[in-house]
């Protein structure tokens, strides 16, 4: 009979080696569901890892399809460890969209230097602003912030939706509902000549860096740890619990509305009845994947970004449709998710 | 001429021959490549799968000289472009971008890769190597509206759209304006559903219009959920997009059917022969584009005669959906009589005209 | 009554059946202290599979059975890797919701536009003949029917029931439970279990009765509105199905008030159903002491026993 043990610390040697563990089943799946399913095996692997980041330009949309999922997630996995059920970052991206948009529109025929600036604190102040709506109803009502921040992402949608084909709508473009596309000063700089990497991809960088000091090394990052393990004894740590909610939520919702913000200025170009593919809700898994720690969220994002592009390129180059690349990112979580018990625990063989 | 050098000669002869067969395989083994970009899943029964419809049948008429690649289920956003990029860098020839929203990314794409062509469905902006097309669709509403005019007892008819813009808007009135002509008591009711695509709320949509007295629905939204509840409730509908009649037999009258194989054959064809040029294609009934099935079994004889008066005028040009005179909401006259709208007008058209109740959100 | 007010009811009846489904599956799981986020994932297995069987056996039973046995299949996935391996369930959960809406669009593919008639009405002799009474309460298929049923079981068990009892200790703490004998992991995989078989009946009511075939994706989100009416139910069965009604009624009554005519942006009226529920819960969330009653404290932890 197998059973679990616990480990006494947690192994840090897993904590390597168990991603590659997963990598490795995934492959053996990998292998089953392809054969299964008549797929050359070793094309579809090589089109799912290999293809989307063979060339520059492909690790540079691995950079443009992980910084929106990199700075959310490292912002909820402060949140997650609080204890703080923010789920509606989809949401609070779309707003940080909407209010950084309506920047770029204000001044479209401006080419000051303090637009973009102007933008990305317009992002985050939206982001705040919607993430301060569950933040006020679960420290003043009680009331709890998962139902609340998952209904506001809907509004947010709807409220797009209905920006773009009236207020905000392009006077030139036919009535068709999107935004003005944008002049260059509300465009974010590009780091890499000929491809879509955009400033985004480096501040996403300096967020996993900013969380992993605030984690370790400030009094905030303890309460919230603190908190997370035991509710109301980041009190002793000079943190009452509403003012863990509020920056709990605050920085989930601004590095949300950066995150949208990041889109709307980068690859999109403008504001479009959808903006964001999930990013919001896939960062939640890329947190947990990542451990909820920065550096772990940076890879989990590559990873997950990764997984997208070669979903891509299996249809491309393979035929295959979307619905196995579906099934085959599910296991690879599954996989990464499950093999994660050996960091904590050890087989043992009774 | 010697033996042998007979022989050389042949031997070349040979060669040559052995070369261009080498040559043609060569061809057949590098077919002409055209991609598609979808929004949905090829499995939506609606938008999404009457472009893979369109695919398949590019893949079936030309066979093995031609590979088709399809990439569903694409966001509207910042993954358009890679996609798009990704087709034109892998050697795809040819390339449909099957939604509104990737009118941007296209030509993005297009400006670095000007041997590749592109088209796109829905859009307005081109350049030397971006087609656009789109199907007159508001021709087929002018049809069932006319239908919907002279069947209607309750003078009431249910619309369920999905977001307002022109596109819907153009076809709700085109439709207004065909069923007042025949019926000038009948009303349509809309209803926005907020989504291309999610037939639970287009259930609800059309029970809520069938509860308010509608008699006749009709949708601008992908799913056979509506017709379902026609059926069910007793009343009649149309189809959208594919014939849906197995979904509804007796409630379906006819369906307006998008049709896009012989336009995705054409273009394939011209762009293989290399006579492709950038156009501007905006088909109706008379390219096909837009067809019917054929009417049901219900359908009384008067109202094939009506629908088949409207739907030929429209092939022959002696009728246009939108005709002068036409009255706003208000009953002012925005039309003269005689005129027509251009396609301009058509393109971004944003007001209702008498009919539809409701303001236009 | 009037003819449109209860077609209205009936409207509103269908639209928050596979709400209820789902949600109370949910509400029991997370009663017992864990958490399943691939509410939506289980629901469109259940929705394939319960349409792939009706449309080659023809039979009604074979197809509820095998949405409930779909929606139970995915659970017992997320169930081993949360509850065996430990695995973060916020994560694994999300993981099953996109697993579930890849596998469900494999299974799909060639079931995509066919018709199916749907479940029939059940007819009760001489309770479906009354008059307004019959057509509003017992005219209904198979599965409302069992939408209520299954809700007052819920409240049964969870509230007079010992295995019930065990259930709520369980979720309380799992800790103590441990302590008192209980066993936490055997209780939570039923549990778990039980919450896949119910969103795989609200998917089933979504491809049999809802709308009568399978399109992908056909459940548009619903699962997620179910997790969220767990919340709003403050995890009571009873509340749960007033949010559920309250969350249909009022996405049809938007539908009903565009038809109607009321001049505001069709979008500013979709918000209303999410707009309601929040504002719903600001009211019955002010009294603190009754959540923190209910709330199962052990929600989405791991349980390792220690002894």
């Amino acid at each position: 009979m197998i059973a679990l043990q616990r480990r006494a610390d947690p192994s840090r040697l897993m904590g390597y080696l168990a991603p590659l563990l997963a990598l490795g089943i995934t492959l053996l799946a990998g292998l089953m569901l392809f054969a299964i399913l008549g797929v050359p095996v070793g094309a579809a692997f090589y089109a799912f890892f290999i293809e989307p980041v063979s060339s520059l330009y492909g690790w540079a949309e691995l950079g443009v399809k992980a910084a929106p999922l990199i700075i959310i997630a490292v912002a909820l996995s402060i949140g997650f460890r609080a204890q703080v059920w923010n789920i509606g970052a989809e949401g609070q991206l779309i707003l940080g969209g909407i209010t950084g948009a309506a920047v770029a529109l204000m001044f479209h025929q401006n080419d000051g230097w303090y637009v973009l600036p102007l933008m990305v604190l317009a992002g985050i102040a939206g982001g705040m602003a919607w993430a301060a709506i569950p933040a006020l109803l679960k420290t003043r009502f009680n009331v709890n912030e998962i139902l609340t921040s998952l209904m506001l992402t809907y509004v947010a949608v709807l409220l797009l939706s209905w920006l773009v084909s009236g207020p905000m709508r392009d006077p030139d473009g036919f009535n068709f509902p999107e935004s003005r596309m944008f002049h260059d000063a509300a465009l974010l700089p590009r780091i890499l000549e000929g491809t879509r990497l955009h400033a985004g991809a480096m501040v996403a960088v300096g967020v996993v860096l900013a969380g992993w000091i605030l984690l370790t090394r400030t009094l905030l990052g303890f309460a919230l740890r603190v908190n997370g393990a035991a509710p109301r004894a980041g009190a002793h740590a000079g943190f009452s619990q509403p003012k863990l909610i509020w920056t709990a939520l605050m920085i989930g919702g601004g590095c949300a509305g950066l995150a949208g913000l990041f889109e709307v200025a980068g690859p999109i170009g403008q504001l479009l009845p959808s903006i964001s593919p999930g990013y919001g809700f896939t960062a939640i898994i890329v947190a947990f994947l990542g451990r909820l720690h920065p550096v772990g969220v940076l890879f989990a994002g590559l990873i997950m970004a990764l997984s997208y592009l070669g979903g891509e390129s299996a249809q491309i180059t393979l035929s295959l449709p979307l619905a196995v690349t579906g099934v085959f990112q599910g296991m690879l979580l599954f996989f990464l998710l499950a093999t994660d018990v050996l960091i904590n625990y050890r087989v043992v063989f009774k | 001429m010697s033996i042998s050098a007979y022989l050389k000669q042949a031997g070349r002869v040979f060669g040559a021959a052995v070369l261009s067969a080498a040559a043609l395989s060569a061809q057949a083994a590098d077919p002409f490549k055209v991609g598609f970009v979808y929004v949905g899943p090829v499995g939506d029964h609606g938008w999404t799968y009457r472009h893979d419809l369109g695919r398949q049948a590019v893949q079936n008429e030309f066979g093995a000289d031609v590979e088709t690649t399809f990439v569903e289920s694409v966001p509207e956003g910042a993954d358009a472009e890679r996609v798009v990029r990704k087709l034109a860098s892998s050697g795809h020839d040819l390339i449909f971008t099957t939604s509104f929203g990737f009118m941007n990314p296209t030509l993005k794409v297009a400006r670095d890769f000007p041997n590749v062509k592109f088209e796109h469905a829905t859009g307005y902006k081109r350049a030397d190597n971006v087609s656009t097309y789109g199907a007159r669709f508001y021709e087929g509403r002018a049809v069932i509206g006319t239908m919907a005019g002279m069947m209607t007892k309750t003078n009431t008819v249910g619309y369920i759209g999905s977001f307002p813009i022109p596109e819907v808007v153009r076809g709700i009135n085109a439709f207004t304006i065909a069923m007042r002509k025949v019926n000038p008591d009948a009303e349509v009711k809309v209803v926005w559903v907020n989504s291309w695509y999610d037939p639970g709320k287009e259930a609800d949509a059309a029970k809520a219009l069938i509860d308010q007295g509608a008699d006749i629905i009709t949708q601008h939204t992908d799913s056979p959920a509506p017709l379902q509840v026609a059926e069910e409730r007793g009343v009649l509908g149309f189809g959208q997009a594919s014939d849906m009649s197995a979904f509804a037999p007796a409630a379906q009258l006819t369906s307006i059917i998008d049709n896009w194989d012989q336009y995705y054959i054409d273009r394939t064809r011209a762009a293989m022969e290399g006579s492709w040029e950038s156009t501007d294609t905006w088909g109706g009934i008379d390219t096909g584009m837009v067809s019917f099935p054929e009417y049901s079994a219900d359908v009384p004889d008067d109202v094939k005669a009506a629908a088949e008066v409207v739907r030929e005028g429209i092939i022959d040009g002696s009728f246009h959906p939108f005709q002068g005179p036409i009255l706003n909401q208000a009953g002012e006259e925005i039309l003269a009589e005689g005129e027509v709208y251009d396609d301009k007008t058509l393109l971004g058209m944003d007001f209702y005209v008498q009919g539809v109740q409701g303001e236009l959100p | 009554m009037n003819e449109t007010l209860m077609l209205t009811v009936l409207t509103i009846i269908t639209a928050a059946t596979p709400l209820v489904y789902a949600a109370i599956g949910e509400l029991v799981v997370e009663r017992s202290g864990v958490l399943n986020l691939g509410v939506e994932g289980m629901m469109l297995a259940g929705a394939v599979c319960s349409f792939a069987v009706a449309h080659h056996t023809g039979s009604a039973t074979l197809a509820i059975l095998a949405g409930l046995l779909a929606g139970m299949l995915l659970a017992s996935i997320f169930a081993f890797l949360t509850l065996s391996l430990q695995s973060s369930q916020v994560a694994t959960g999300l993981a099953l919701t996109i697993f579930g809406i890849g596998l469900s669009a494999l299974l799909g593919q060639s079931l995509v536009g066919i018709a199916f008639a749907g479940l029939p009405s059940l007819h009760i002799p001489w309770l479906s003949d009354l008059p307004v009474v019959g057509r509003l309460l017992f005219s209904h298929d198979v599965l409302v029917y069992g939408s209520f049923a299954i809700v007052l079981l819920v409240s049964w068990f969870l509230n007079r029931s010992r295995a019930g009892l065990v259930l709520r200790a369980v979720g309380d703490s799992h800790d103590a439970a441990h302590a008192l004998g209980i066993k936490v992991i055997r209780v939570r995989y039923m549990a778990t279990l039980f919450g896949g078989a119910c969103a795989g009946l609200g998917g089933a009511y979504l491809s049999l009765v809802y709308t009568p075939m399978w399109a992908e994706n056909m459940s548009a989100g619903r699962g997620w509105i179910a997790l969220a009416l767990v919340v709003f139910a403050v995890w009571q069965p009873g509340r749960l199905l007033l949010g559920a009604y309250l969350f249909g009624g009022i996405s049809i009554l938007q539908l009903h008030g565009q038809a109607l005519g009321i001049n505001v942006p069709s979008q500013l009226m979709s918000m209303l159903p999410y707009l309601t529920t929040i504002l719903v819960l600001v009211l019955i969330s002010r009294d603190r002491g009754r959540i923190r009653r209910n709330a199962p404290a052990s929600i989405g932890q791991s349980f390792y026993p220690t002894s």
